[in-house]
């Protein structure tokens, strides 16, 4: 029998966080930091639009809408590349500007998380390079991955807490000839696009009331360092991350919930790579089995690198298994490309995933053949050596 | 199934346990990753470790707050790989972060070279190797039909048509296949210099020697290149 998730929620609704419990502010210590000249901050640019949000223990958090310097995810970039794309598809359209570094390293914490071969005194001054790149640069930076978002907030604590790291990573970031910088806020894109919901909203042109989403919040996002992660009074009454879920409200799509939402998506960080027996059984029997069986959504959101992964490969397996899966998986920023009018594949790269998107996208009204075929054109053109890349300008025409 | 090593994990003296027990103590995140256990055993309903694998993260906050060394080295070598690091054990009531102290524990296992770490990254060095070589870990040309039969025919897809789909990607530091984005050189450099200068590098020296030597290779011919004297 299905668990009857809305009574629980109703429940929870009624439940109010213990004053007692809130976690200090970190600003004060950075703030701090910062007047006895310690390290710098780098605060949002003069003239650059915020919107301000509300988090977990209720400080408003800064999110800046434009001038952002993308902070990329090396698993996003390397096997769903319709997952970055999208995110700058999506700015662009609003007519936002960035900076789409090449001075940028990834945070290593995939690495980190799978095989701990760094230390924190590494994996602190990895974070503060790119920072201070950010900071050079004259951009905010906005952090593409929930692990490097987690991490970089657990890096932060560590380097706000601990004066032998801080003297540690200063005379690493001595012999680099670079600052230490921390910014005013660590943003991750999930929360731009909560931020930026109405405005997607307002450019919507294809219709998502008929769609069904379930969601799957990244536990790097909001278990790591929770205060920073946005929470809303008015989405799950504030007890879940309102990341995504705001987002899809705000498109018109029906979000529904399941049981285990608050389990990981199965990922492991080593075991995705190297012991996927145990990744591919919990993405399909405590997440993907339960959402379909609760649930039975037409698409499944989240907002972080290994949770698009896990919960998109692992069906292929399980399906040959006989077992109750087939759904699609993509983050909220392909979800909100397709809304405002993006192309299935020239934008959002759905041919590198893999559960079968394609019921979802005719339910959206997207005629995917025909879509695929002009996708195939395009190589075509760039086979002939006619061009030899497609722009911005090419995956709009 | 485990590793014969790891199964039946070699002894080693009391003394040498509380070494590398005092070693994970030192560590400067251990007294805030640790605050004393009240048996609830919410960190084990919430691991999804614990579900799979005879695994616990109560276990680990318990042994750790005990100082039972002898159980702390037996997690080290039969346990903590088996650890998700989502971080699901931080709804602690009492704030412990049995997945934080995991870390370390993993820390001083690499560093020591045990037979648990030298089991959990075997298969692992091309990933290693990428990623403190290039700065972008799972870089798309790994996406081989051969590593990854079970994510279905479009690995394959993706590994026939790769280069044309990178040049189709309209951001112009996608156009990559060997790593996930374009870094600048410069940026290597500093990378390189990070590993070496914090001892990261150093770190696999005992787990995998022949990865350490080449990745050694690689940064100081090129740090040497740049004329950069460390």
């Amino acid at each position: 029998m299905p668990i009857p998730v809305e009574v629980m929620l109703k429940k929870k609704e009624r439940f109010e966080r213990d004053p007692d419990t809130v976690p200090a502010d970190f600003h004060d210590e950075l703030f701090r930091l910062e007047a006895e000249g310690e390290l710098v901050v780098q605060r949002v640019p003069d003239g650059v639009p915020v919107v301000e949000v509300p988090t977990k223990y209720g400080r408003p958090k800064l999110v800046p809408k434009g001038h952002l310097w993308h902070h990329k995810s090396c698993g996003q970039c390397g096997h769903i590349p319709g997952y970055s794309t999208s995110i700058f598809w999506v700015m662009r359209k609003l007519g936002y500007d960035y900076e789409d570094p090449r001075d940028q390293t990834s945070c290593t914490a995939w690495n980190y998380y799978a095989s701990a071969t760094s230390n924190e005194a590494a994996q602190a001054a990895v974070a503060l390079r790119n920072f201070a790149t950010a900071y050079e640069s004259g951009y905010f930076p906005l952090i593409h991955c929930g692990t490097s978002y987690g991490h970089y907030k657990e890096v932060r604590a560590e380097l706000l807490r601990h004066p032998e790291l801080r003297a540690e990573v200063r005379r690493v970031m001595d012999k680099l000839g670079k600052p230490v910088v921390l910014p005013e806020e660590i943003v991750h894109y999930s929360e731009w696009f909560y931020a930026m919901r109405d405005e997607i909203a307002a450019h919507q042109v294809r219709d998502f009331s008929g769609i069904a989403v379930t969601v799957h919040p990244a536990c790097h996002y909001y278990k790591l360092v929770e205060g920073d992660a946005i929470y809303d009074p008015d989405v799950y009454g504030g007890q879940r991350t309102a990341v995504v879920t705001a987002l899809a409200e705000a498109l018109g799509a029906e979000v529904r919930s399941y049981s285990t939402w608050f389990d990981c998506c199965g990922f492991g960080f080593r075991h995705i790579l190297v012991q996927r027996d145990f990744t591919r059984s919990f993405a399909t029997i405590r997440k993907i089995e339960v959402m379909k069986e609760e649930a039975d959504p037409d698409v499944v959101l989240t907002h972080d690198t290994g949770c698009v992964t896990t919960l998109d490969k692992s069906q292929f397996a399980a399906q040959a298994h006989g077992r109750n899966v087939g759904v699609a998986v993509m983050s909220e920023a392909q979800f909100a490309a397709l809304a405002m009018g993006a192309h299935p594949y020239k934008v959002c790269q759905l041919h590198w995933h893999s559960a079968d998107y394609r019921p979802l996208l005719e339910k959206m009204g997207i005629d995917w053949e025909q879509a695929w075929a002009e996708f195939e054109a395009d190589v075509a053109r760039l086979e002939r050596g006619e061009k030899e890349f497609l722009s911005w300008e090419d995956v709009d025409a | 199934m485990k590793a014969e090593a790891v199964a039946g994990f070699e002894e080693v003296s009391y003394e040498e346990k509380r070494r590398l027990f005092e070693e994970i103590k030192s560590d400067l995140r251990f007294p805030d990753y640790l605050y004393g256990c009240y048996e609830c055993g919410i960190c084990v309903a919430v691991c999804p470790s614990a579900r799979f694998y005879d695994f616990s993260p109560r276990r680990i906050a318990q042994a750790a707050a005990r100082e039972d060394v002898e159980l702390v080295y037996q997690q080290m070598q039969e346990d903590i790989w088996e650890c998700s690091q989502c971080f699901s054990c931080l709804r602690c009531p009492r704030g412990n972060n049995p997945g934080g102290i995991i870390t370390i524990m993993r820390e001083v296992a690499v560093n020591h070279g045990l037979a648990s770490a030298k089991e959990a990254l075997e298969g692992y060095s091309r990933i290693i190797y990428k990623i403190m070589s290039t700065g972008t870990q799972v870089s798309p040309d790994m996406l081989q039909p051969d590593a990854f039969p079970d994510w279905g025919p479009e690995v394959a897809d993706v590994s026939n048509q790769l280069a044309l789909w990178r040049r189709a990607l309209p951001p112009e530091t996608l156009h990559t296949t060997s790593t996930g984005w374009d870094v600048s050189e410069r940026t290597l450099i500093e990378l390189y210099l990070i590993w070496l200068e914090t001892g990261a590098l150093d770190m696999i020296r005992d787990v995998d020697e022949g990865l350490h030597m080449i990745l050694e290779e690689v940064m100081e011919e090129r740090l040497e290149e740049e004329g950069i004297e460390r």
